[in-house]
Parts: structure tokens; C-alpha cells; sequence
């Protein structure tokens, strides 16, 4: 069965489509939406989406970034300004889905996929739906209910300061593959002690998840071995891994704190 | 299902057709087109098999509709030889093995042509990056890589 596309000049109007239409799903990069009308989704029959050029538009000024929802991770890969975001945006898909997926689109990706989400997540970012600032913590608790067919303008978060900011993807294929669990950070120190940390989880519950008992953790500690070791004693609290074909629930247990020791520890 | 105009060029040719609104730019070449050298694979996004160059950029047609392509410059491996001269990326991959059912190799030489496009020299993790998101289930992807590093010499080696 094909399905109808509508495009409309601006976010609203699409809205307003979307709104008045339970069979309409928003069409951003493809890769979420086309791909399941191709598996054979017959829940929705309409395609809407948005030609707002501010939907593609990434700002970073005063110590702040803001990326519209349209943009893709090929075009964070190149943005020079948003460098330490390069490596979470590489490790989604290979080139083509790159030139695809955009940030909009993460925000909704279900589990094993949305690796930017995770990072979004440690950067504590707001997301801007119909002009309200939404914590992208609040929007993920609420995916699947209160924003599900929420339109996301656009992203925006303090940029972290120089060095604060880490990332780990653990997969099982060689350069990159779907995500066994991914991991992202915003650590700051100050006197030899960590000052604050922001830890975020993807694919340790069904979608990205902060880590406030980690959290809580490291905060007055050294960043060294001994002072990390509380925190990777409470790694997994909160977490409910899916078992999936890349990984069991088991399997991302044990391995979280590995490669969060490993990243907490990185330079 | 509402029927919509399409206008783009294909490998350089302007091609004009009626599409199904939201059919995807797979659907449209292979079938309202009749360029078969782009593959239907996996049609989720992880095989690459479909992939095309659309207006210099790799996407995948299984996942692009083809209403979104109207006007653009649209490449696919069925147009890259010239007669019975093969593009550089054809002869490699067939000088060294780097086919071998052949269902891969479409979507394998349009990512090729990309990465070569943006990066005449590429190295050996340029290229595993660029092809990292297409799947090949008989060659081990070693000759695949060899042949795409080859292309790229044979580019440089013509250009001097």
C-alpha cells in the first residue's frame, strides 16, 4: 500500500496536519518512519513533514548551542563548532544513514538505536516543542505518552566546558555496529575532585536513562581508580537492559561498569 | 493512491515519471525507471545494498522517498561505465575478486564513489568507515577494501 507525503512550509502547519490526523506520522530523515512502513506498519497512512528551514539550522553562540531537529548527524560530523559532538554523531549508522538521521529523529529512536539521545541526556539538553522548553529527561520519560507525537523544533544545551565531555559505544562489529551500550558523560573537576557529573545510559532500559546513583557517586571524589570505585559499585542501579540479539539483559550488566570505568578514567 | 510527478536526473539523463505518493526512490528506480543495478535488500536501513548518490550525497534509497527527490542529481552504479569501459571502482572490484554474488557490490561501489568523490587518497580507515554501513556476506570485505584502495591509486596514477 503506498502511503500519501504532505509537506508543509512550517512546523506549525505540520503540526496542525499531525493533530488532526491519528493515521499521520511526521516524516523527518526517513530512517525511523519510512522503515517501518517498509516492515509493513499499516498503523499509519500519511506522511507529514516540514520544509522550516530553522528545522535545519545549528547556532552556537554566548557558551550555548542550538541544532534544529532536521539536522543530520553528517552535518554535526562537519560542524567545526560542535567538534566534541563528532564522535557520537559517527557512531550512528554507517555514511548513508549519516547523511539521513537526523538529530529530531534520535530523540525518538527506540532501543538498541539512539546514541545521540544519550549524549543529549548528559548534556542536559532542552529541546524546544511547540516554542516550550522540554528537559530532554522529561521528553524521554514521557516518549511513548504525554510527547509522543510531540514536534521537536530544535535541541539546545550549554556547551560542556573543553575536555568535560566523554563518550563510549560498545558494540560487537568492527568499526561500528548497533550499540551493546552506550555510555555518555559531562564530568567536571576542580581541585583534583570531581565537581559535578552528568552520566547517561543507552540501551540499559528501553530508552536513554540518566544515572543519578552514579552520579551522586563520584561527586567530592577523585577521579582515579579507588575514587571511582564507588560508583562503579552502583553502576547499574535504575537499569533494565533489554535482551535483543545484540546483547542480554546479563551481558549489559556486567559489561557497563567495564566500559564505564574505562571511560571515566579516559583522558 | 494519489499518483505525483517526479523530475530528476538520472546518471546525468533528465527522467521524468508519475510515482505513487510516498513511494520510496528504490521502488521508483527499479520499477517506474528500470534501473535494476539498485538493489532491494534488508529495506530497513542496514544493509546498504540500495545505496545511491543523491545531489553528491550517499543515501539509501530504501528509506528515501522519491517525491523528495524531485529536481535532484540522482547517481547509481548502472550509470558508471561508458559503453564497455568500466569506472575505475567496476574494474577493481572485478580484477580483484571483490564480487562475489554480487548482491553487495552496487551499494558497495556508490559508497566507494562518495568516499573517492570527497577523497581521491583515501586511507585504509577512510575506507572501512565509508563502507561500514554495507554488508557483504561473501568476500570478508578484505578484497573489497583492496579494490577501493586500488580505484584510488588507478585515479591518482590517471590524474598525474
Amino acid at each position: 500500500m503506498g502511503l500519501g507525503l504532505k509537506t508543509f512550509p512550517t512546523l506549525a502547519a505540520a503540526g496542525e496536519a499531525l493533530a488532526a490526523s491519528a493515521t499521520a506520522r511526521y516524516l523527518g530523515g526517513g530512517t525511523l518512519v519510512v522503515r517501518s512502513a517498509n516492515e509493513g506498519d499499516v498503523r499509519f497512512d500519511t506522511y507529514v513533514t516540514a520544509s522550516e528551514q530553522a528545522l535545519t539550522d545549528i547556532t552556537v553562540a554566548d557558551g550555548r548551542a542550538t541544532i534544529g531537529a532536521g539536522v543530520t548527524m553528517a552535518r554535526i560530523v562537519r560542524e567545526p563548532a560542535l567538534g566534541f559532538l563528532a564522535p557520537v554523531a559517527k557512531a550512528v549508522g554507517g555514511a548513508a544513514i549519516r547523511n539521513m538521521a537526523t538529530v529530531g529523529g534520535n530523540l525518538f529512536a527506540p532501543v538498541p538505536y539512539g546514541d545521540f539521545a544519550v549524549a543529549l541526556l548528559a548534556l542536559d539538553a532542552n529541546l524546544d516543542i511547540d516554542g516550550q522548553p522540554v528537559a530532554a529527561s522529561t521528553f524521554l520519560a514521557g516518549r511513548d505518552t504525554t510527547h509522543a507525537r510531540a514536534l521537536v523544533r530544535s535541541v539546545s544545551f550549554a556547551l560542556p566546558v573543553d575536555g568535560t565531555f566523554k563518550f563510549a559505544k560498545a558494540s560487537r562489529i568492527r568499526p561500528k555496529g548497533v550499540s551493546v551500550v552506550t555510555i555518555a558523560a559531562v564530568v567536571e573537576e576542580r581541585a583534583g575532585t570531581i565537581s559535578s557529573a552528568r552520566i547517561a545510559y543507552g540501551c540499559m532500559a528501553d530508552r536513554p536513562i540518566r544515572a543519578p546513583a552514579v552520579e551522586m557517586a563520584l561527586v567530592g571524589k577523585a577521579r582515579t581508580a579507588e575514587g571511582i570505585a564507588a560508583a562503579l559499585a552502583v553502576a547499574t542501579e535504575g537499569t533494565t537492559p533489554p535482551t535483543d540479539a545484540i546483547a542480554s539483559a546479563w551481558y549489559r550488566s556486567e559489561v557497563l561498569p567495564v566500559h564505564l570505568k574505562r571511560l571515566l578514567l579516559s583522558a | 493512491m494519489k499518483k505525483v510527478p517526479v523530475q530528476f536526473t538520472l546518471n546525468g539523463e533528465d527522467k521524468a515519471e508519475f510515482v505513487e505518493s510516498g513511494a520510496t526512490l528504490l521502488k521508483a528506480l527499479r520499477e517506474k525507471i528500470g534501473d535494476t543495478s539498485v538493489k532491494a535488500g534488508c529495506q530497513q536501513g542496514t544493509c546498504g545494498s540500495c545505496a545511491v548518490i543523491v545531489d553528491g550525497e550517499l543515501r539509501l534509497s530504501c528509506l528515501t522517498l522519491a517525491e523528495r527527490c524531485d529536481g535532484a542529481a540522482i547517481e547509481t552504479t548502472g550509470g558508471l561505465a561508458h559503453g564497455e569501459v568500466l569506472h575505475p571502482l567496476q574494474r577493481a572490484f572485478n580484477e580483484g575478486f571483490a564480487t562475489q554474488c554480487g548482491f553487495c557490490t552496487p551499494g558497495m561501489i556508490m559508497a566507494a564513489k562518495a568516499l573517492l568523490d570527497g577523497n581521491p587518497q583515501p586511507s585504509r580507515e577512510d575506507v572501512v568507515e565509508a563502507i561500514s554501513g554495507n554488508i557483504c556476506r561473501c568476500t570478508g570485505y578484505e578484497p573489497i577494501i583492496q579494490a577501493i584502495l586500488a580505484a584510488a591509486r588507478a585515479n591518482s596514477l590517471s590524474a598525474a
